[in-house]
């Protein structure tokens, strides 16, 4: 997995609130058996028409958000199915960060794996970064994953929390297969144990 | 003496495999569902590494999402191409992989979530996921059950672990006895609307009081199926005799001795006296009516003696929220729910597609027709339902009614297949999202519970179902 290194990007503003995973990527894009190319299919039904003609008001439609890297988006983003074609999507377009003022649970892990950084802010915080990215491709966000801070382009700095493991793995790019293969002693013993407690699993 | 634990507690303790100092854990899964939309690139994954599947017989997998549910699926070619693919994928790969599976031609294919317990796979205390939010259903059986992403399932199919962090706890205690016509589908949906979609983020929900222990098994799975449309990773029902009588003698249970032996740790697995939760919700289960959503989200939930309500009457970023919701759905503010005429009911899912779902909107259909104009499809959540209810009678009731009586699938829940509605089409569904375009492009969703779209389904708008209900019934 590539490493998720020091952003400094466009941000767009999205500020509805439950943004599921059926707006992410709509199931007749899911039918695909390959993890690429989803990112032209991103938000799709509210990104195009029936005839496919781009709409012109969606937000990644406006000339100033097409490199868009930072979403900030209202309450409770990515719920819904647990889809991983999501965050395909969102880093095919070129999206390395969301931030909203809470994520779905599986939508969030699923977004480690995949390069993405989700960051969790207080209501007023995503408030402050939402008008900095209504400024469009004028303004440059900074995510700094090492320092744990969000940085507006008038230099306004916010520190934000995040696992320390799952930080470790961002940065460095790890792999969690390669990391788990590392305790399969540990899985063996447990296997072992549980043949004897709970035969019938 | 150690400290009161939840059923929680004891089940993440009981699987624990490895511990790192910040308390990340390589937790053991028990038993993996797959299906064929969110496991193939899991598979590739596995072969382009040249990994294996490292428990192939506590892995199970069953084509649902993107199946025909027509009666011609039998001659066995699927039109769709894409859809097609998949499903080939998964037969291929259970094969290569030497993992169990139910192809469609198997009378035990069906959603994932009804087929597991069905055939007994899933059993109290086990650790359970599957790449489908929906997950969450067999934690009615007192199991820890989740939905995972497909690096997650390719993480479980090489090393039957999860790295993971332990949620917070979270109890919901339904008080008292349930009135009339309300369903354990009324039951969750109310929680919903009670917490919001966001209120369990980052908890596990533990269902307990009266009204959860007076619920059979499959009203069970209908509560704990949508413990994620409030946002928790996963919703438990502590096992009891309820659950003990539906496992024994199933296909894959534990027989004889076994069974007894797993009995006695089963009859542990209970939240012990004075264990703490981070977050306690109550609701009287007499309090409690047959609900319906309005809106684009499954939050949107109201008793359906309600009126569509003003966007103004919300906060924050809601407001906003509601108002596009009542554009998309077409309503007008103060209609009166009842008077929201609908053109189609979808009665299936893995919410509400087990025979006692059937049962219940077979009771309300008895002897009478639906509405002309609507559209009336039953999509029995496996083939065994589907079986099972052709031999009590119900399948006729339906087919009498004018439902279409279809064969098994997830169907018009998300529309992968090509039952879908069509734009401005609208449905009260027994599915489990009411999300902008889930059952098809612009297509207006109610979600309400088996009974309640009976009822919709005979005066074409939405009902209360008490009014259909005979005096006896209602007493």
């Amino acid at each position: 997995m590539e490493k998720f290194e020091k952003l400094t990007g466009i941000a767009a503003p999205m500020p509805l609130v439950n943004i599921d995973t059926d707006m992410i990527i709509p199931k007749v894009f899911l039918k695909t058996i390959k993890r690429s190319g989803l990112g032209v299919n991103l938000f799709d039904e509210m990104r195009y028409d029936r005839q496919g003609n781009e709409i012109p008001d969606f937000v990644l439609n406006k000339p100033q958000y097409r490199d868009t890297q930072i979403l900030v988006a209202g309450d409770n983003f990515g719920c819904g199915s647990s889809r991983e074609h999501a965050p395909w999507a969102i880093a095919d377009f070129g999206i390395k960060c969301v931030i909203s003022t809470s994520f779905a649970d599986i939508f969030y892990n699923n977004c480690f794996k995949n390069g993405i950084l989700p960051i969790v802010m207080p209501q007023e915080v995503v408030d402050v970064l939402m008008k900095d990215a209504e400024k469009g491709s004028n303004a440059r966000m900074v995510v700094d994953l090492e320092a744990q801070t969000v940085t507006t382009s008038d230099g306004e700095s916010f520190p934000f929390e995040v696992d320390a493991f799952k930080k470790h793995c961002l940065l460095e790019g790890l792999d969690d297969i390669g990391l788990t293969m590392a305790h399969v002693k540990d899985i063996d013993a447990y296997e072992a144990k549980m043949a004897q407690e709970r035969p019938w699993v | 003496m150690t400290a009161p634990k939840t059923l929680y507690d004891k089940i993440w303790d009981a699987h624990v495999a490895h511990e790192q100092e910040d308390g990340t854990c390589l937790l053991y899964i028990d038993r993996h569902l797959v299906h064929e939309v969110t496991s193939p690139q899991a598979f590739e994954g596995l072969r382009m590494a040249g990994r294996k599947v490292r428990a192939p017989e506590k892995t199970i997998a069953v084509p649902d999402h993107n199946v025909p549910t027509t009666l011609d699926r039998v001659s066995g070619v699927i039109a769709n191409e894409e859809s097609r693919i998949q499903v080939e994928a998964l037969d291929k790969n259970a094969k290569e992989f030497g993992v169990n599976y139910y192809p469609v031609s198997d009378v035990r294919q069906g959603i994932v979530h009804i087929v597991g317990p069905e055939q007994g796979w899933t059993l109290p205390g086990m650790t359970v996921v599957c790449g489908d939010s929906h997950t969450a259903t067999h934690g009615a059986f007192g199991a820890l059950a989740h939905g995972i992403g497909t690096s997650e399932v390719e993480h479980v199919l090489a090393t039957q672990t999860l790295i993971q962090k332990k949620s917070k706890n979270m109890k919901v205690e339904i008080t008292g006895k349930l009135r009339p016509g309300v369903t354990a589908k009324d039951i969750t949906l109310a929680v919903i609307g009670e917490t919001g979609t966001a209120g369990g983020t980052g908890y596990v929900i533990e269902y307990c009081g009266e009204a959860i222990r007076d619920l059979s098994m499959e009203g069970r799975m209908t509560v704990c199926n949508m413990a994620i449309e409030g946002g928790a990773r996963a919703g438990l029902i502590a096992p009891d005799e309820t659950t003990f009588e539906y496992v024994k003698g199933r296909p894959h249970a534990p027989k004889g001795a076994q069974f007894e032996a797993a009995l006695n740790w089963w009859k542990t697995l209970y939240t012990d006296e004075g264990a703490h939760f981070d977050k306690v919700v109550t609701l009287k289960g007499e309090e409690i009516e047959p609900v319906v959503t309005w809106g684009t989200s499954p939050e949107d939930v109201l008793p359906i003696s309600a009126v569509v309500p003003a966007p103004e009457s919300f906060k924050g970023g809601k407001v906003d929220a509601a108002k596009r919701a009542i554009e998309y759905m077409g309503l007008e503010v103060g209609q009166k729910l009842t008077d929201i005429q609908i053109d189609t009911v979808f009665i299936g899912s893995c919410t509400n597609g087990r025979i006692e779902d059937l049962r219940a909107a077979a009771a309300i259909l008895k002897g009478k027709k639906i509405k002309d104009g609507i559209r009336a499809m039953v999509v029995p959540g496996s083939g065994l339902v589907r079986a099972q209810a052709e031999e009590e009678g119900i399948a006729q009731i339906f087919i009498d009614a004018g439902f279409e009586w279809r064969l098994a699938g997830c169907s018009m829940c998300l529309a992968m297949n090509p039952d879908q509605l069509s734009e401005g089409e609208r449905c009260a569904s027994t599915s489990n999202r009411n999300f902008e375009g889930r059952q098809g492009y612009k297509g207006r969703t109610h979600l309400v519970s088996p009974a309640m779209a009976a009822a919709a389904a005979v005066t074409g708008h939405l009902t209360d179902v008490r009014e259909l209900m005979t005096e006896t019934e209602t007493a």
